[in-house]
């Protein structure tokens, strides 16, 4: 496989080589995950779900419940309505959710399910317990990516339940502050729920996969994990003072869908992974009425002593970074911050704003770069070959051209395949940021003693 | 919750009740939480393998992310089947319709990768939204000159086994289109095998010891000149019978070439592969060249066969793969590894499948058909098995359990196949049941114990963990 991509890039309209994305319904089902004591239901065939759920488990290493409404060749020519009737009537017996999240695959999509249509009639039969909810998101697999899908999704919890609060404070006098955390890791929402509780607001994350994503071992199989925004916090979205939406792609639907509901006020901010990112998060929190107190500030402190500390190490390394448009931007910037150069730029997901983004945040590094959105890896790749980079930053589908190319490779990102750990150890935050950088200069310095003639080879670096 | 569904209840039964007469082989119930694939799956899963071939999978992105590069299915020559190669279908194409996408797309990948054939995976939209892939295909064939082959995989067609009647349609269509001259009367061809972790080598190097010449790899490091020809082999063998056999019914009936169904996984049933093999060609002297074989592999395996039984002893284990004549190979390996069966179930299987499995184990042994997360945690806690065996699914939810666990499906990383595959299996399973970490595992804690049997009474004790086994 590493041998079959040739240097020259020929323009290519029609063909997807090695993609830099997948499926919406996948980021719908993993959203969905993040509320408690959710079943997620995919309306299509068997094998989406069974693709999806695999892939899921993949990447964070547990169980991925999930139903689907099998369908068969005749939904495909009548329509799904019976599946979904019968298999919500099938989820409500069996397996008792609190609430299920259905989302709309390419084929259903076709051919025209209409599902607020279809739920209500389940509504109306009664197949839905009167205290059970139900909501959707159509996730159609031939648009957007599965960052979308997880967007649409995310935003399908604020429109079923955000509704106007007039009376702000509960839960103790904290304020609350509403935050859609992107497409993230569930160490990742831990960590900004550290973050913002160490600023003294009371943060409800939605979705929340942590505690379902990263369950701990109990010995049982536990159907509905302890972890996930639960109803009631969702049916409270409109107490706080504002919605944090973090990154562009995945989390801004959710935050204008709140505002739109409720009226509470959205800040639209880049995923908080590096020094600049999460000083503007923090920032934000403290507007919002948080405080930064010594604790962030010494936490700070540390991420930035440490890269003073290897600061001579990536300055002008040029690296090359890929995935997620809200990942790879904040990435982009954090390498940037630090010195090195991000050369190729590169996200499967569509939207003219990524390259846009990229542009502004590489200022005059930009005409030196390559920026691609809705972008393979094919194209990554040549890329590359005609411009060489020393450090490649992406997800596991990075390591072909990794071992291809020879670059040393740090994994950030989804899907991770072939490791373990990524979700338990956050990418966000100040730590998160501590933690890549102590990876890219590891990853670095490897191949520094790797290749080092036994004369230059050194103990102290 | 934990209830079999029951719309299910003749999807499961238990040996030695009586007639066991399972439904299968149905589209799983709307609303379950099917450990199911669909048509797609399983077109892809049998031809994925053929390393000089583009498979093109026309659809939305998703269904070609998911196949991409997730099996090791090795290739001792070209990769190009490791590439995802997709028409990435997007809304105006939904609307306006794909060929030209996928004419496009096919032109541009003959042209650079040269490739001896090229699969079109039709996916769930495609006959919707109203392609015409065979006549895409067609014309593209004709300008190339290389075989260009529709695979009808709609997802919504039905299960696995579905896709595997497509994808042999689509050999079908290959064989038969090469020379046969020079093959040789005692050749083979291999069909069901998908080279996981190199596991055709080791029996092809059995084969050319006992001076049985292979034609062709269906698919396992396939190359499509050998398919062409494969009409010319003396005898197919099918393994995995699930995906291949009717591929091999539809070759006997087309070209007259005899098949047997073969199972490499477990001593006896490698053995008896290799005997049948020799059998058919009656030939004296390839069969002592067999028994010499067989005789001089097992010799070689059998004490790690038993150093890991005397650890193994009196374990119980859950089966729950892909397909029935996998799951009875897996049954008669744990039987020689002292593994008793509590729970066994496939994916795929008939009715014929599984009456024989109902037969092999012992009294009491759970047999289901297409099962669910819920299903398989339940019988996994009342029947307190000590592993499972299974596939990526299934992994994480023993591992909830405190359960050990061998992969025996698409991400097993070491031969299972052959009788260095029994010794290499053995040791997988030791290695999972024996670890010492199960004993921080809660259910094995509260248990007092980290498995049924002496060796834990050790770790309960306190005993020194580093050899637990
Ligand atoms: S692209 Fe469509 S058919 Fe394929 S997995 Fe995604 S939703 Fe299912």
């Amino acid at each position: 496989m590493l041998d079959h991509t040739p240097t020259p890039v020929m323009e290519r309209t029609a063909l997807r080589i090695n993609p830099a994305k997948t499926c919406q319904p996948i980021g719908a089902l993993y959203a969905a995950l993040g509320i408690h004591r959710c079943l997620p239901y995919s309306h299509g065939s068997q094998g989406c779900c069974s693709y999806h759920r695999s892939h899921l488990t993949r990447h964070f290493r547990e169980p991925v419940m999930a139903a689907t409404s099998s369908f068969t060749e005749g939904a495909s020519v009548f329509g799904g309505q019976p599946n979904l009737l019968q298999g919500l009537a099938t989820v409500f017996t069996t397996y008792d959710p609190d609430i299920v999240a259905v989302h709309t695959t390419c084929l259903s999509e076709t051919i025209g399910d209409d599902i607020p249509q279809i739920v209500g009639e389940a509504r109306r039969q009664e197949i839905i317990p009167a205290s059970k909810h139900v909501i959707h998101a159509n996730t159609p697999s031939y648009s957007g990516s599965h960052v979308v899908g997880f967007a649409n999704m995310a935003a399908a919890m604020a429109k079923a339940f955000a509704t106007p609060i007039e009376s702000k404070k509960r839960g103790g006098d904290r304020a609350q502050i509403n935050i859609v955390p992107g497409f993230v890791d569930p160490s990742d929402m831990r960590e900004l729920r550290r973050l913002a509780e160490a600023t003294g607001l009371r943060p409800v994350l939605f979705p929340d996969t942590s505690g379902v994503m990263d369950a701990p071992q109990t010995g049982h199989h536990q159907f509905y994990p302890d972890g996930g925004t639960t109803i009631e916090q969702l049916q409270n979205l409109g107490r706080a003072e504002a919605t944090l939406g973090l990154g562009y792609w995945a989390s801004r639907p959710a935050a204008v869908a709140v505002e739109d509901k409720s009226g509470v006020p959205r800040e639209l901010l880049d995923l908080p992974i590096g020094i600049s990112a999460t000083d503007r998060f923090l920032q934000v929190l403290a507007r919002r009425g948080g405080a930064i107190g010594a604790d962030l500030e010494a936490e700070r402190g540390r991420l930035v002593d440490l890269i003073v500390d290897v600061q001579q190490h990536l300055h002008g390394v040029k690296v090359a970074i890929f995935g997620d448009p809200d990942h790879v931007l904040a990435l982009t910037e954090f390498c940037r911050d630090l010195g090195m150069h991000p050369v190729h730029v590169l996200t499967g997901t569509p939207g003219k704003r990524f390259v846009a983004e990229a542009t502004r945040i590489l200022g005059d590094k930009a005409p030196h770069s390559n920026i691609g959105g809705e972008k393979d890896l094919f194209l990554l790749h040549q890329w590359i070959k005609n411009e060489p980079v020393d450090l490649l930053l992406g997800n596991s589908y990075g390591k072909h051209i990794a071992r291809a190319e020879d670059i040393p490779f740090v994994r950030v990102g989804w899907p991770i395949l072939d490791r373990a750990g990524h979700s338990l150890l956050p990418t966000l935050g100040y730590a998160g940021a501590i933690r890549l950088v102590s990876r890219m200069t590891d990853a670095l310095l490897d191949r520094r003693d790797r290749d080092a003639p036994d004369h230059e080879f050194e103990l102290v670096m | 919750m934990t209830e079999v569904l029951a719309a299910r209840a003749r999807q499961v039964a238990r040996a030695g009740t009586g007639g066991v007469d399972l439904d299968c082989d149905r589209q799983s119930t709307s609303g379950s939480v099917s450990q199911r694939a669909c048509t797609f799956c399983g077109s892809r899963v049998v031809l994925y393998p053929i390393a000089d071939a583009i498979h093109l999978v026309h659809g939305p992105i998703g269904c070609a992310v998911y196949t991409w590069d997730i099996r090791g299915a090795l290739s001792s020559g070209p990769e190009l089947h490791r590439l995802s190669f997709s028409t990435d279908l997007r809304e105006r194409h939904v609307v306006f319709g794909g060929e030209r996408q996928l004419e496009e797309s096919l032109d541009e990948l003959i042209a650079r990768h040269s490739p001896r054939a090229a699969f079109v995976y039709a996916t769930c939209i495609v006959g919707v939204i109203g392609d015409d892939v065979d006549a895409v295909c067609r014309a593209v064939s004709e300008r190339t000159g290389i075989p260009v082959i529709p695979v009808r995989s709609e997802g919504f067609q039905g299960s696995k086994r579905k896709g595997y009647d497509a994808a042999c349609e689509a050999l079908m269509s290959l064989v038969g289109t090469g020379d046969t001259a020079g093959i040789p009367r005692h050749s083979v061809n291999l069909l069901g095998d998908f080279n996981l972790a190199g596991e055709i080598w080791i029996i092809q190097e059995y084969l050319r010891r006992m001076g049985v010449t292979v034609v062709a790899n269906l698919t396992g490091d396939g190359r499509v000149d050998d398919i062409r020809r494969a009409h010319g082999a003396g005898l197919n063998l099918v393994q995995c019978s699930g995906s291949t056999t009717r591929l091999a019914q539809q070759l006997r009936q087309a070209y007259g070439t005899p098949f047997q169904k073969v199972s490499y996984f477990g001593l006896d049933d490698m053995a008896a592969a290799l005997y049948g093999i020799a059998e058919h060609f009656k030939d004296p002297e390839m069969l002592d060249r067999t028994r010499a074989l067989v005789a001089e592999e097992i010799a070689t395996v059998l004490p790690v066969i038993d150093e890991c039984r005397a650890d193994l002893e009196g374990k119980r284990a859950a089966i729950y793969v892909g397909g029935a004549f996998k799951a009875i190979s897996l049954v008669k390996a744990l039987r020689l590894l002292g593994v008793r069966t509590a729970l066994v179930g496939s994916q795929t299987g008939t009715a014929e499948d599984y009456r024989y499995l109902a037969e092999l184990c012992d009294p009491g042994t759970v047999i289901v058909d297409d099962s669910n997360p819920a299903e398989l945690s339940q019988f996994m806690a009342t029947e307190d098995v000590d592993l499972f065996i299974g596939g990526v699914k299934e992994r994480p939810m023993a591992y909830k359990m405190g359960v050990a666990f061998c992969d025996h499906n698409h991400e097993r990383k070491v031969p299972l196949e052959g009788f260095v595959g029994m010794a290499n299996f053995a040791r997988e399973v030791r290695a999972s049941v024996c670890s010492p970490v199960w004993q921080f595992t809660p259910r094995r804690a509260r248990a007092g114990r980290s498995g049924t049997t002496a060796h834990t009474g050790r770790a309960a004790a306190g005993a020194a963990i580093e050899v637990m086994c």
